[in-house]
């Protein structure tokens, strides 16, 4: 789960890791009363859940409180793109208003969990203000990390590692050390995924604070954080995808015409491979996970079904736990409730599937059937084209 | 032969009075394999399936002599579950569970260092040494006594290679599903350094998914180390960047983690691999030099 930087600059505040400061503004007379109570220069930046808004057009400086009330008008509303929100873009609600600092250096920093290590990792980097990635891609030497025991947590000579890594001037390793323990305290105690600082600045005052933040939570996690849950923003997400979680199943929108309904996600991401290979395109991912019941198939077929691009749907099961029988049940109910308005291919293989078999030719319902995953990818293609054969 | 569990082995249920539990504790017995004992703290006394049920995992070894577990606990108390059956010092914990926090995990293999241990999982469908020892939630009658491992990141997937080497007329000796999530105990390595000291084992087939870096490493494993057949598959060429495809770990983030590598490093270490996911069984036979109908 994703959070906007204000909140995240919010939670991290707490644990006593500097931020400028800053409110955020729901429309511009909020904007330009908050630039007036700080009686500084500001700066008005876009709440979304993507980066690189300032390119975008996002975030802008502002010398007066008029000013910010005028920045303010243009960006709530508007529909900001960058390259992380794709090309639709995404409609700005809010903007935070912040005190602007004079800068002196900008830098990078960061935590994430290392798969390979199992520990999480704190990386730091001179090139502020870059994506990570470029930096790892094309000079990987300028990326310090240091890997935190979970038995003692970050300890202050790691951060004091990276501070003079960087080139903190001296006087500042007191503050940066407090900086990078609190981030990492925050990064544990709230479960997070993902933690970024980008840019870490320091300023022409001698302070050293987080000018944009970013935090991702662990969606395991979250049932130990009401809290941060309560920051969960629906206009930020797929509707769909957000539908699909409250019934407990895996659901991505993807933008080809074949919806795909599988049990367990290696096979459902084989089955959109399939899909491909046959010269098809997938609507979209859905695992239905292994222990669905027929309410569920019925759910995830409603979720499908409400997808005007799908022009055919695939359902591939390998019953284990999960019988063929129910599986068939729970197709036949959808497909009645419903009503089927495109060609239906299902391939189902495991416990009880001649039982499953029968009561899909029982049904009398235009269900094709196919005898394995090749022969149901085939099909499907073929159906989504308006062919048979 | 087979790896890690046989015939022998003595497995605890922990968490054996929640439903799951107690469906996959009756399924396991089905299928013949010895559970000697149950856990769920506070429920000693208790039977579930006529298998006695213990308050802690340390009360169960003592009492039956066990040497496995299998745990069905919820998410937010599986970590401690795992570490429980660690402190314990059984041989070998499958941990079946979906959706623990991942920094939970992050704590729990800290805590599993230096011990002898092995953790299969999480989020995983089991291991089966079929006709001997079923643990875990794969159903049983698909397997067949035989040569062939199988490792693997997904449950459904692997059934379907199963339900391949079936029907090209061979059978497994140990099926293994090391799970999908992001941090976990065993990893493929550790699989196919088992199947290669395995006398049964004659040939593997590894399935893969987008995500990490743990198929590239077992690739160079393969190269170097390997001599019995390898056949490959890695599931997600389709898979968008930066989408969560329901593991926890398949997500290719940062450009990293994609189908395309992972299978390009497989061809490099000479693993045949399955075009499509349902070219497994047929591959295999191809490198096996079996006739193909």
């Amino acid at each position: 789960m994703n959070i906007h930087e204000y909140q995240a600059k919010g939670v991290l505040s707490k644990y006593g890791v500097a931020v400028p400061k800053g409110k955020v503004a729901d429309n511009p007379a909020e904007a330009e009363a908050i630039a007036e109570e700080f009686g500084t220069a500001v700066v008005v930046k876009a709440q979304i859940h993507a980066g690189g808004r300032g390119k975008g057009g996002g975030v802008k400086f502002a010398k007066t409180p008029a000013e910010a009330r005028e920045y303010a008008k243009q960006i709530i509303g508007m529909t900001l793109v960058t390259h992380q929100t794709g090309p639709q873009g995404k409609k700005v609600k809010r903007v935070l208003i912040e005190q602007a600092g004079k800068i002196k250096r900008e830098l990078y920093l960061g935590m994430v969990i290392d798969r390979g290590m199992s520990r999480v990792v704190m990386m730091a980097s001179t090139e502020g203000g870059m994506e990570i990635e470029t930096v790892a891609a094309k000079t990987p030497e300028k990326i310090l990390k240091e890997w935190v025991d979970p038995a003692v947590g970050l300890m202050p000579f790691q951060a004091r590692k990276l501070a003079f890594g960087l080139g903190i001037p001296g006087e500042l390793t007191g503050k940066t050390v407090k900086f990078m323990t609190g981030l990492y305290k925050a990064f544990v105690d709230t479960d997070c995924s993902l933690a970024e600082i980008n840019p870490l600045v320091l300023t022409e005052d001698g302070d050293i604070v987080a000018l944009d933040a970013k935090m991702n939570f662990d969606g395991n996690g979250l049932f130990r954080h009401k809290d941060i849950e309560a920051m969960r923003d629906l206009d930020e997400e797929d509707p769909t995808e957000t539908e699909a979680s409250r019934f407990g199943l895996s659901y991505i929108s993807l933008d080809g015409t074949i919806g795909c309904m599988v049990n367990g996600a290696g096979l459902a991401m084989a089955t959109m491979d399939m899909i491909k290979h046959c010269g098809g395109s997938p609507a979209n991912f859905l695992d239905v996970g292994g222990g669905a019941t027929a309410e569920q198939v019925t759910n995830a077929f409603r979720l499908i079904l409400s997808d005007t691009k799908v022009k055919a749907i695939l359902v591939n099961i390998f019953g284990g736990i999960m019988r063929c029988d129910i599986i068939a049940e729970g197709v036949v109910a959808a497909a009645k409730t419903l009503g089927l308005s495109v060609p239906l291919v299902v391939r189902l293989e495991g416990t009880n599937v001649e039982k499953g078999k029968e009561i899909l030719a029982a049904a009398k319902l235009n269900i094709i059937p196919a005898a394995d995953m090749g022969d149901a990818a085939k099909k499907v293609v073929l159906a989504a084209a308006g062919r048979t054969n | 032969m087979s790896i890690f569990i046989n015939k022998d082995t003595k497995v605890l249920v922990q968490g054996i009075t929640g439903s799951v539990g107690a469906f996959h504790t009756k399924q396991m017995l089905e299928y013949g394999t010895k559970i000697v004992g149950g856990v769920t703290p506070g429920k000693s006394g208790s039977k579930i399936e006529g298998v006695p049920v213990f308050n802690s995992v340390y009360d169960a070894v003592k009492a039956t002599g066990a040497n496995a577990s299998v745990v069905y606990v919820p998410p937010g108390f599986a970590a401690d579950a795992i570490c429980e059956a660690f402190d314990a010092g059984l041989d070998i914990v499958i941990c079946i569970t979906e959706g623990i926090p991942i920094l939970d995990m992050v704590k729990a293999k800290r805590f599993m260092e230096g011990k002898k241990t092995r953790l299969v999982g999480p989020n995983c469908p089991g291991v089966i040494t079929p006709g001997e020892c079923k643990i875990g939630i794969m159903p049983g009658y698909i397997h067949k006594p035989g040569t062939i491992g199988i490792v693997s990141k997904s449950g459904t997937l692997t059934y379907e290679a199963v339900h391949q080497v079936t029907t090209i007329g061979l059978g497994q000796s140990t099926c293994i599903g090391i799970g999908g999530d992001p941090i976990n105990g065993t990893n493929f390595i550790d699989v196919l350094s088992a199947f290669q000291a395995d006398s049964k084992t004659e040939a593997v087939i590894m399935i893969g998914e987008i995500g990490g870096t743990a198929e590239e490493e077992a690739a160079a494993f393969v190269k170097a180390k390997m001599t019995k057949p390898v056949v490959g598959f890695v599931a997600g060429l389709t898979a968008p960047k930066g989408k969560r495809m329901g593991h926890a770990g398949a997500i290719i983030s940062g450009g990293k983690g994609t189908a395309a590598e992972k299978i390009e490093a497989f061809r490099a270490a000479g693993i045949s691999v399955s075009e499509t996911p349902s070219d497994m069984g047929k591959t295999l036979a191809r490198r096996l030099g079996l006739k193909v109908n």
